[in-house]
């Protein structure tokens, strides 16, 4: 499945500081549909390149990170049962406090 | 004619209070006008009830006071003609501004162009709630403060600024920390916040207590490259807490002190939190609540995204919260996110890494003491020793962006991140030290900018074998306060 990932406000650092990826991710074996939880798994394994507990608590993102599934808060369409589809734009971004 | 040295300082106490007077007149003139202008409004609301302007009476009224329904006067009709020629704002929107009360909590690089156009757009009363100074490392985004108040509180260089653009409004002035001892007390005055603070124990207060206090609040944040912009607890809205139930881990908070600021980037957030502020107070279009603007200077991108309502669990202003004012005093908010609500004397550190601060909470902001003083030399001792012609390697452990803008002459740049596989570059050159002092041993010194990384540093080297390795207590800060005044600090 064909996503556009984002990480921002600091997260990219944890990818290389890379912001933008065009990724392609297979479906979990016997799934037929690709979960936030199983991108989520996904991501940690495939893009994060240090310090994984600056993005992850547990199997969901740490106090401090927004998701936003095509600019939408994953709140509002199940969190870690959110369920993509191809070309969605998944958006990680942690919450910035400067001024 | 001999210029006399002891002459100027006299002079300047003189411009200084002569300056205070000048600024305390100004704000009595504008209590005075602002008086003027409701006694006047009220008494033309007297003169309408009175049935006086029913029909025609046109020896009765003044041309002046002829229409003026609205209660702006003529200098005001004049001072704001293009706000009211906007369809879409016009008469009433301007008059619900001049009516209306905004509190600016931070008058640094976010709180600086929001109190600007606050004070310009004609906000009725105008509070600043700041207890800093202004520093010459503020001024390349801090845009409200000038040069001449380099030293003084950033408060009175904010309202100094704001009734020189406009005398006619009323300018009230916070010179304090906020805390939740009066946290209660200055919000409970206006209409309307604005967050426009630098840290997270701050945020969760200022969100918290205009929760309590059924208060809007327009919230900005800005660092890097980046900012973020929502309005909270409006009509029904979420709330900070409703967003970010649990405070980030400390390393995950990143100061513009450490971390770098764009100047123009929090221009652009305090820029659009005056906008949003501008729009509740005088009720025109859709404030940003329930979505957030994330924007993004480097890759030109702005991007508003539809986040989460009001949360029914939310602890402060959920459902079934019992969360009240008293509640609200009583919270240690720096418990709460294990991160201080401000350190206006007390630098960060986090050279470790050049966005995320170190791992161990929170110590950041404090001056870590992990190695015995044995293992430890001062910086004036260092001086000494460079002086006495002693062999020695001088490691400076701080981030090659931070080693390129000052260093200490003859010193090796290896960040601490990457010690580690570098320590072959330290021994090559402790031996070359060890050839010139024809074979006695040569000392292994570490600094950094404040005196933590260059202790781990010192701690990892030991472990590693590196028996002299000593560090420079409190790193080029102290090397610039006690040996080289002259030494650029950043």
């Amino acid at each position: 499945m064909h996503l556009t990932l984002e990480f921002g406000g600091g997260l990219e650092l944890l990818c290389e500081s890379v912001k933008f990826h065009n990724v392609n991710v297979d479906l979990p074996k016997g799934a037929d549909k690709l979960s936030m939880r199983d991108l989520l798994a996904w991501v940690r394994t495939n893009l994060i390149k240090e310090r994984p507990e600056m993005f992850m608590k547990g199997e969901s993102v740490r106090p401090g990170v927004l998701v936003l599934v095509n600019d939408c808060d994953w709140e509002l369409s199940g969190q870690l049962d959110t369920t993509l589809e191809e070309k969605d734009v998944v958006v990680f971004i942690s919450t910035l406090h400067g001024g | 004619m001999e210029s006399n040295g002891g002459g100027a300082s006299p002079i300047r106490r003189e411009i200084e209070a002569l300056k205070e007077e000048k600024a305390r007149i100004e704000q009595r003139i504008s209590v005075l006008e602002a008086q003027l202008q409701e006694e006047a409004s009220l008494a033309l609301q007297q003169q309408q009830n009175d049935g006086v302007c029913n029909g025609f009476c046109p020896s009765e009224i003044s041309s002046v006071d002829a229409n003026l329904a609205h209660g702006l006067s003529a200098d005001s009709i004049y001072r704001y003609s293009r706000h009211l020629l906007l369809p879409s704002f016009g008469v009433q929107a301007q008059s619900n501004l001049l009516k209306s009360s905004i509190l600016v909590v931070g008058a640094g690089g976010l709180g600086s162009p929001a109190l600007l156009y606050l004070a310009a757009c004609g906000v009725g009363r105008l509070g600043i709630v700041d207890h800093d100074v202004v520093e010459l490392n503020n001024m390349h985004r801090q845009v409200i403060h000038t040069e001449a108040y380099i030293g003084q509180p950033k408060v009175k260089s904010a309202a100094a600024a704001c009734r020189s653009i406009n005398s006619t409004i009323q300018i009230v002035e916070h010179k304090q920390a906020l805390r939740t001892s009066n946290a209660l007390e200055i919000l409970s005055q206006y209409d309307i916040v604005v967050d426009a603070t630098d840290n997270a124990p701050s945020r969760y207060m200022i969100s918290d207590c205009c929760v309590v206090l059924g208060k809007p609040l327009v919230s900005g944040a800005a660092l890097g490259l980046e900012g973020q912009l929502t309005v909270y607890n409006y009509k029904g809205g979420p709330c900070y807490r409703c967003l970010f139930p649990t405070p980030p881990p400390t390393t995950a908070c990143q100061r513009c002190s450490d971390s770098g600021v764009l100047g123009v980037v929090p221009g652009i957030i305090g820029c659009l939190q005056a906008l949003e502020a501008i729009k509740i107070a005088s009720d025109i279009g859709e404030p940003l609540s329930g979505r957030m603007l994330l924007f993004d200077a480097l890759s030109a991108r702005i991007r508003i995204v539809k986040i989460r309502g009001r949360s029914l669990q939310c602890e402060v202003c959920g459902e079934n919260t019992t969360f009240n004012q008293q509640q609200f005093k009583d919270l240690d908010y720096e418990k709460f996110t294990q991160s201080p609500l401000s350190t206006p004397f007390l630098r960060a550190e986090s050279q470790f890494d050049p966005h995320f601060q170190n791992e161990h909470s929170n110590e950041s902001l404090q001056k870590l003491k992990l190695l015995s003083p044995d293992s430890r030399i001062t910086s004036k001792e260092y001086k000494e020793r460079i002086i006495s012609g002693e062999p020695h390697v001088l490691v400076d452990v701080r981030p090659e962006l931070h080693y390129k803008i000052v260093s200490i002459p003859n010193s090796l740049n290896i960040p601490l991140a990457s010690l580690e596989a570098r320590l072959p570059e330290i021994s090559s050159a402790l031996k070359e030290q060890e050839k010139e002092s024809t074979g006695s041993g040569a000392n292994l010194y570490v600094i950094c900018r404040r005196g933590n990384d260059s202790q781990r540093a010192v701690d990892y080297l030991r472990n590693k074998g590196f028996d002299l390795a000593k560090d420079i207590v409190g790193g080029l800060d102290s090397w610039a306060n006690d040996v080289d005044p002259n030494f650029p600090m950043y």
